[in-house]
């Protein structure tokens, strides 16, 4: 449980109304079935809401709500499974454009006009300094050569941002991916979302492209990752609530031996341990995105120990979910499944465990 | 907000002034202040630190003043804590009349018992030992069997206590006894207060794979309490007892307690394993072990700064205390297992005859207790389920 101020709660409230409405699990089995994309029409709607533009200053038609504020619509997303390009671009590109000073896409990100998608990672596991993707200097702009894996929202994404090596440092790059050389290859996923493999190919990019390079693309980089961990692990949070509250129901509803399940003191414990992991992963990542807010020096580690944190506790979650349902938890029919299917992708996104314990051993000098 | 800053300002230069450089440097258990008629103070200046903060009503900050307290606000309580902090000032006083005893007092004792009790406490002139489990009432604490005979102007109490911490070294006990055996078991138990010199009372110390404990097997023999000494209504001591645990679970959550040792984790482990030529630690397995805790620890100081917060703003933790209590003691029990892991073999090095001696060994083995006393992992799991889940 969370103390939440009123516009807090407000801002929960209007999220939880308008998913229910427009993106509830339904939403996403039907798109899952028909093989689609993310719905435009939904899009549009959100960002009527302001949520593409709650980390964007007003310079760029935000609403400049803050980390706390996206978390809370990510929560309620995580409890509906709703689909959209929100921690791609209204999170993480919105952060990125916002620390580069570029408005004018910004812009389009804040009202739905646009799809901006992140192109960070080109291992299978999270390493976004790991990058072979290279910029060459070419007359005023740069060619560029290299790839991308799991774009997030990176099939029909307007621009991409990409990570690219350079002979001064880190550069980011905002590319169209209709330019000549650029391959989008569109993924079906287990969670059933827009992800791209992307590659480049002696692309073109004129100077306009580069958005920072050097210490200002690594920062820009540092600061869309920590806020979009934070973010993702709000939305990891809302599943992790989800499946335990519908199980606990389920609980209570089913009857076995003449009993009901609750009444099963096995099945009571790990049903009171879930909740106990869920309310300190409710704790840490409330702190990670107010650390964002407040701008505090540990906000880089609790994004990370947040997002580290979460991923394990969404997957307790879907597992003891799953099982405590039996054989119906297994049927398509019933919607664990794709929660399961929902927290896996999103704990592997950005990274898990093992990444971000790999990081807080070095940091530590282990 | 002026106000805590002439708050804040004042405190600091009255800390300045009156807390001895003694009482400013880090303490062990063997440092603690706790008080009581037969403490022998370890230094004048404990002594002196100790009357002085008394005197300003500062060993129970929030107490109203009549009870030995400064009637602090929440913040003015926090900024004291803080500037305390700032000079790593020692507590002036540790005790289980402040921790348990006093809380439920102050909620359900007489006026005349908080005058008379409370400002004692406050002063640490007496110490106060729990007399709850018994041989036969672990977990299940309500079916008690220590009878407390209502004799009119008195109770005879007569039955057997365990693991009553300091029990040998406790001026006064707060006690369950059953008062009405008809009753069904939560309804027939009454909160006594005694002196644990009256007559009939003996105590044994309890031997424990740690080493020595404070813990004690407590014996009453028809000992007379006076009548005045019933806190609450006959029959209604299990309401206090459940209030007074919420506290207890509260105080062993907190990984701050000296209870949990303070080894540093990553330090040891690099100073007994060192480092490969990547600068890892020279034993991946257990470096990825050290991962995954050091992630939880720091997700469970969140939980713990948030459950703080909650307290701060007039909030009741409730079952929340027992999350913070079955998460807390859990998770010392892993910090524990990975110290004598990254130990390893010097770690086994241990004389059980002088135990205190090396602290490694025995606090690995004493943390077993932690998910045993004050409510069992199971118990808080129970909890959980039925007040939070409504399993059941």
């Amino acid at each position: 449980m969370r103390l939440l101020n009123e516009e807090q709660t407000m801002i929960r409230d209007m999220a939880a109304g308008f998913l229910d409405e427009k993106a509830p699990v339904d939403a996403l089995r039907t798109q899952r079935d028909a093989g689609g994309g993310f719905d435009a029409a939904l899009l549009k709607d959100m960002a009527e809401m302001g949520w593409f533009g709650m980390l964007l200053g007003e310079d760029a038609g935000g609403v400049d709500m803050g980390a706390q504020a996206a978390g809370l619509v990510a929560e309620e997303m995580g409890r509906r499974l709703s689909a959209s390009p929100f921690l791609s671009s209204g999170v993480m590109a919105a952060t990125t454009l916002r620390a580069t000073s570029e408005t004018s896409w910004a812009a389009k990100v804040a009202v739905g006009h646009a799809v901006v998608a992140m192109g960070i990672d080109e291992r299978i596991r999270h390493r976004p300094n790991a990058i072979e993707t290279r910029a060459e200097k070419s007359g005023n702009g740069f060619v560029l050569n290299g790839a991308k894996k799991f774009v997030s929202d990176g099939a029909g994404a307007d621009r991409i941002i990409v990570t690219a090596g350079t002979d001064d440092g880190l550069a980011l790059f905002l590319i169209d991916p209709g330019l000549d050389g650029v391959d989008t290859r569109a993924l079906k996923t287990v969670d059933n979302r827009n992800a791209a493999d992307l590659s480049f190919s002696g692309v073109q990019l004129d100077g306009a492209a580069l958005l920072a390079i050097g210490s200002a693309a690594q920062d820009a980089l540092d600061s869309a990752l920590r806020v979009g961990r934070s973010v993702a692990s709000a939305e990891l949070i809302g599943v992790s609530k989800e499946v335990a509250g519908r199980t606990t129901a389920y609980l209570k509803e089913r009857k076995q031996f003449g009993l009901t399940l609750a009444s099963f003191q096995a099945l009571q414990h790990r049903a009171a341990d879930l909740y106990t992991q869920i309310q300190t992963t409710d704790a840490v990542v409330a702190a990670a995105l107010q650390a964002i807010d407040d701008g505090a020096e540990d906000a880089e580690l609790l994004s990370r120990v947040a997002k580290a944190k979460a991923g394990k506790t969404a997957s307790l979650a879907v597992r003891e979910a799953l099982q405590m349902h039996g054989g119906i938890g297994m049927t398509d029919e019933l919607d664990i499944g794709l929660f399961m299917k929902k927290a896996r992708a999103c704990a592997e996104y950005l990274g898990d465990g093992e990444c971000h314990g790999e990081w807080l051993l070095q940091q530590r000098g282990l | 907000m002026t106000d805590l800053h002439e708050f804040r300002a004042a405190t600091r230069a009255w800390l300045e002034e009156n807390c001895p450089d003694e009482m400013r440097q880090p303490m062990s258990e063997a440092d603690v202040c706790w008080g009581g008629r037969n403490w022998t103070f370890q230094s004048q200046a404990q002594q002196d630190w100790l009357k002085r903060m008394a005197a300003k009503g500062w060993t129970v900050p929030t107490w109203p003043t009549v009870c030995g307290g400064a009637a602090l606000s929440g913040d003015q309580d926090r900024i004291l804590k803080e500037e305390m902090a700032r000079i790593n000032a020692r507590p002036p006083l540790q005790s289980f009349g402040i921790w348990m005893l006093g809380p439920a007092l102050l909620a359900f004792g007489t006026d005349a018992q908080k005058q008379h009790f409370l400002p004692q406490i406050a002063r640490g002139e007496i110490r106060w030992c729990q007399g709850y489990s018994e041989p036969g009432a672990g977990s299940d604490l309500a079916s008690l069997q220590t009878k407390g005979v209502d004799c009119g102007d008195h109770f005879e109490v007569s039955g057997q206590k365990i693991w009553t911490s300091y029990a040998d070294q406790a001026d006064w006990i707060f006690c369950l006894v059953r008062t009405e055996p008809e009753a069904v078991k939560h309804k027939g138990i009454s909160f006594l207060l005694f002196d644990m010199a009256s007559p009939g009372v003996t105590t044994k110390p309890i031997q424990l794979i740690s080493g020595s404990s404070p813990f004690c097997e407590t014996f009453f023999d028809a000992v007379k309490v006076p009548a005045e000494q019933i806190v609450g209504d006959r029959g209604n001591g299990w309401t206090i007892a459940k209030y007074l645990l919420t506290h207890e679970r509260e105080m062993i959550g907190a990984t701050d307690s000296p209870l949990f040792g303070s080894e540093d984790l990553v330090e040891a482990a690099r100073d007994a394993l060192g480092l490969d030529d990547q600068g890892r630690l020279d034993d991946p397995i257990l470096r990825g072990r050290i991962a995954d805790f050091l992630i939880d620890e720091i997700a469970f100081d969140a939980e713990l700064a948030r459950a703080k917060s909650w307290i701060r703003a007039g909030k009741q933790l409730g079952a929340e205390s027992a999350t913070l209590k079955y998460t807390g003691t859990e998770l010392n029990k892993r910090r524990q297992e990975l110290l004598m892991a990254a130990g390893g073999l010097d770690a086994l090095e241990w004389d059980f005859t002088d135990a205190a001696a090396d602290e490694k060994a025995s606090l690995w083995l004493r943390s077993k207790g932690n998910s045993i006393e004050g409510g069992t992992s199971e118990v808080m799991l129970s909890i959980l389920s039925k007040a939070v889940l409504e399993l059941g």
